[in-house]
């Protein structure tokens, strides 16, 4: 019996595993760092947080691969963005894993941007506009404001799932809202001089960052979301750029850099590139070194 | 609107005019026409105020109309509801996902395609060989989708041949949130045998399907049956499963008795090494009865028979998948590693010439083949793709059937090169060349330019 060594330690591997969540905190599996993030500082040491995506990875472009289908297997809650950023993957693993706690319209279903109010809504659905999402534009964390509307929300769905621990979340999002406040009101101060900036961005996926700073959007190197910029339509832009000059052309982190640098060659544009999510940057650690950071590199390149 | 706005500047002329003749006017006028100014000033804060609190009355309506429309699923937003924007969805609102898939291909082939078989390998019916010279259209498929009710999920895949022929590609519902790692599955659908088997053809990265698929399944297994699988509470991934059908195709035969015809098993296991490197490995097992499995035959003299096998077919496939993309970004650059064995034992008996000579005698064979496959994404938008096709005819017995039936053994093979490019998520143009030696008395230099085309709901795609 060659094979009852191997056959034991499975059994105890699988024994091992099926006995550990009696003890465990509540699983939540995060679609995107930032809301990985923001289970972390509401949940304390009573969540147990698993991240989908890092930083570098574009949250369209994830596949449904064996981890994550094991990590949906075990969660108790998902936080994702929602809008349709997820829809590549996210239906793949909620079908497969078969997991009633984590399905659409059950408490452990958490959709963020249900809670902001959603740029860039399209006016015509069709493909030929590029990869819309009809929800309006997902990529909501670059507003900070929208960070604390969706917390209020997060904290009372915590404490809805894990009722027991309801005081705890409580307390954490009391917290938690007054250092963001004092925070966002910083940021501000700080940003105040980004405000009415003209700015390229390198994919359309800051506006809630432009609205919050009042930066100005005067170009972008993706004409349509995830559609590829012609020779023509990148001559007409620095055309466009020379009548118009733009103060920098920001990217984020999992943005490929040689379309920046392109435009920071040809129409001396200093090229930013921004965290855009937790863990984007050396500094952008936890959510407020996210929003330290971004500051930061703008206010550097405005100089 | 006009006469009041003259009334109003010339009142706020005379306002300011005012002090200059305060002196001559009269106290009394001058108050009546202040009064008048104040009234007037009044009744158009009152307006514009009103006017705001319209504007973001409808503005908000709008927002929520909006922002309702595809998140019928959450509670939260229920309360914020604008009902007087529902009506217009609400007839179609419930129509389920529909995609179609577009395909078309030219091909060049240098050996005619109707003298293709895969030597040494019983022929098996299945959709086989580098298809037609010249143009041709694709299967279009299309799927229609939608959870059914909080319990299940429903799918139904048609595809129409390029001959104009319908036929039900898949038809399954599938549970949703069994909960304890369990999905059942029922109807027609790809057994989850193999890696490959279970994704439909518009996300191949090769324009045909491997040389085992097409000898060990005539294309890809799928049956109509029931399949229920179980993934474990574990961080590494660990899948278990297993299917009854009623053995509807190759290598089963349509199995008109109670019971099934055929059965599977499972097991996969996968996970992540670093955040570049993912990974899955599989183990399956279909095993089959066919009963009168007939198929067209040549035999040693040249004629044209039909055969018929009865017995037992065992067919174990070995997996591997590894992807890699830098810090696991697939977008700009990223490689993919993709294999698979496979190995048939049949056991039975077998009759040769069905129709006049009918004799029937033992027949087993033993029989192997793989496939390696390498597609590497140099650059957004453009890959490359390498795959090595082999087989091994093994040894094959007809017994006394050897003289009519008996061929000389023959390990086909095949290499393919293609490179495609996919202006987006939903558009793919591909070129391929091949050298075929399914044949052992020729090799078919073959050369394709294939488009595939997803139009509709963005489906999501298995790992």
């Amino acid at each position: 019996m060659k094979l009852a060594k191997p056959m034991k330690w499975l059994a105890s591997g699988l024994l091992a595993s099926l006995s550990a969540p009696a003890f465990a905190a509540l699983n939540i599996l995060a679609c995107e760092p930032e809301w990985g993030a923001l289970a972390q500082e509401l949940g304390g040491d009573k969540v147990s947080v698993y991240t989908a995506t890092n930083a570098l990875q574009d949250p369209h472009r994830v596949e449904a691969k064996p981890s994550l289908m094991a990590r949906a297997r075990g969660a108790d809650m998902l936080a994702c963005t929602g809008a349709e950023l997820e829809v590549g993957w996210l239906p793949i693993l909620l079908r497969q894993t078969g997991n009633p706690k984590i399905q659409p319209g059950q408490p452990g279903y958490f959709e963020a941007a249900h809670y902001v109010r959603m740029l860039e809504i399209p006016v015509r659905l069709d493909r030929a506009e590029g990869d819309v999402h009809p929800g309006g534009n997902p990529h909501i964390q670059t507003d900070p404001r929208n960070i604390a509307l969706v917390a209020d929300a997060l904290a009372k769905r915590l404490a809805e799932i894990d009722a027991a621990n309801a005081e705890y979340y409580r307390q954490r999002h009391i917290q938690f809202a007054a250092r963001w406040k004092t925070a966002i009101a910083n940021w501000e101060k700080l940003a105040a001089p980004l405000k009415g900036i003209p700015v390229v961005v390198q994919h359309k996926g800051f506006p809630y960052l432009e609205n919050w700073l009042g930066l100005k959007q005067v170009a972008a190197l993706e004409p349509k979301p995830g559609v590829e910029p012609s020779t023509a339509y990148l001559s007409g832009m620095l055309g466009q750029l020379q009548r118009q000059p733009a103060k920098m052309v920001i990217r984020a982190a999992y943005n490929d850099a040689r379309a920046s640098e392109w435009l920071t060659e040809r129409a001396k544009v200093p090229a930013v590139a921004l965290p855009f999510t937790v863990g984007g940057s050396e500094r952008a650690k936890d959510l407020f070194g996210l929003f330290d950071d971004t500051v930061q590199r703008l206010l550097d390149a405005l100089k | 609107m006009s006469f009041k706005c003259k009334t109003l500047a010339a009142s706020i002329v005379l306002a300011l005019a005012a002090p200059l003749s305060a002196q001559a006017a009269d106290s009394a006028e001058l108050a009546q026409i202040r009064e008048q100014i104040k009234q007037m000033k009044e009744s158009y804060e009152i307006r514009i105020q009103s006017l705001e609190k319209r504007l973001q009355q409808a503005e908000s309506t709008a927002g929520s109309a909006l922002d309702k429309a595809g998140k019928a699923d959450e509670k939260a937003v229920h309360a914020a509801a604008a009902p007087a924007a529902m009506p217009s969805t609400s007839a179609s609102a419930f129509n389920p996902e529909v995609s179609l898939i577009l395909s078309g291909t030219y091909a060049n082939l240098s050996q005619d395609p109707v003298n293709y078989r895969i030597g040494g390998f019983l022929p098996n019916g299945g959709e086989i060989g580098p298809g037609q010279r010249g143009f041709s259209l694709g299967e279009s498929e299309l799927v229609v989708a939608a959870n059914i009710d909080p319990y299940l999920r429903g799918q139904f895949t048609l595809a129409v041949t390029p001959e104009d022929t319908v036929a039900v590609e898949e038809a399954f519902v599938q549970s949703l949130g069994l909960g304890s790692g369990f999905t059942l599955k029922a109807g027609r659908f790809y057994s989850g045998v193999g890696y490959l088997n279970e994704q439909h053809a518009h996300t191949w990265d090769f324009v045909d399907a491997p040389l085992a698929y097409q000898a060990f399944f005539g294309g890809q297994f799928k049956d109509d049956g029931v399949q229920l699988k179980w993934l474990a509470p574990t961080d590494i991934f660990v899948e278990l499963g297993g299917e009854v059908g009623r053995g509807s195709s190759f290598p089963a035969s349509d199995h008109a008795k109670n019971g099934f015809g055929s059965a599977t098993l499972f097991a996969h296991l996968g996970g992540d090494v670093g955040a570049s490197h993912s990974w899955r490995a599989g183990l399956s097992l279909l095993r089959t009865s066919p009963q009168g499995r007939a198929y067209d035959d040549v035999d040693s003299t040249g004629a044209g028979v039909t055969n018929s096998f009865s017995g037992d077919s065992r067919l174990e496939i070995a997996d591997l998948v590894w992807k890699w993309s830098p810090d696991g970004n697939p977008v700009y650059t990223n490689f993919k590693l993709q294999g698979e064995y496979f190995r048939r034992h049949e056991d039975g008996d077998l009759t040769y010439d069905v129709n006049t000579a009918n004799i029937t005698d033992r027949y087993a064979s033993a029989q192997s083949g793989w496939y390696l496959q390498g597609v590497y994404q140099f650059m957004p938008r453009w890959r490359v793709g390498l795959r090595r096709d082999q087989l091994d005819g093994g040894s094959v017995d007809y017994a006394s059937n050897n003289a009519a039936l008996g061929q000389a053994a023959y390990n086909p093979s095949k290499n393919s090169l293609m490179f495609d490019y996919s202006p987006s998520e939903f558009s793919r143009f591909r070129l391929q060349f091949a050298q075929d030696k399914s044949r052992p008395e020729a090799t078919d230099n073959q050369m394709f330019l294939q488009y595939q085309m997803s139009l509709g709901a963005h489906g999501a795609h298995k790992y």
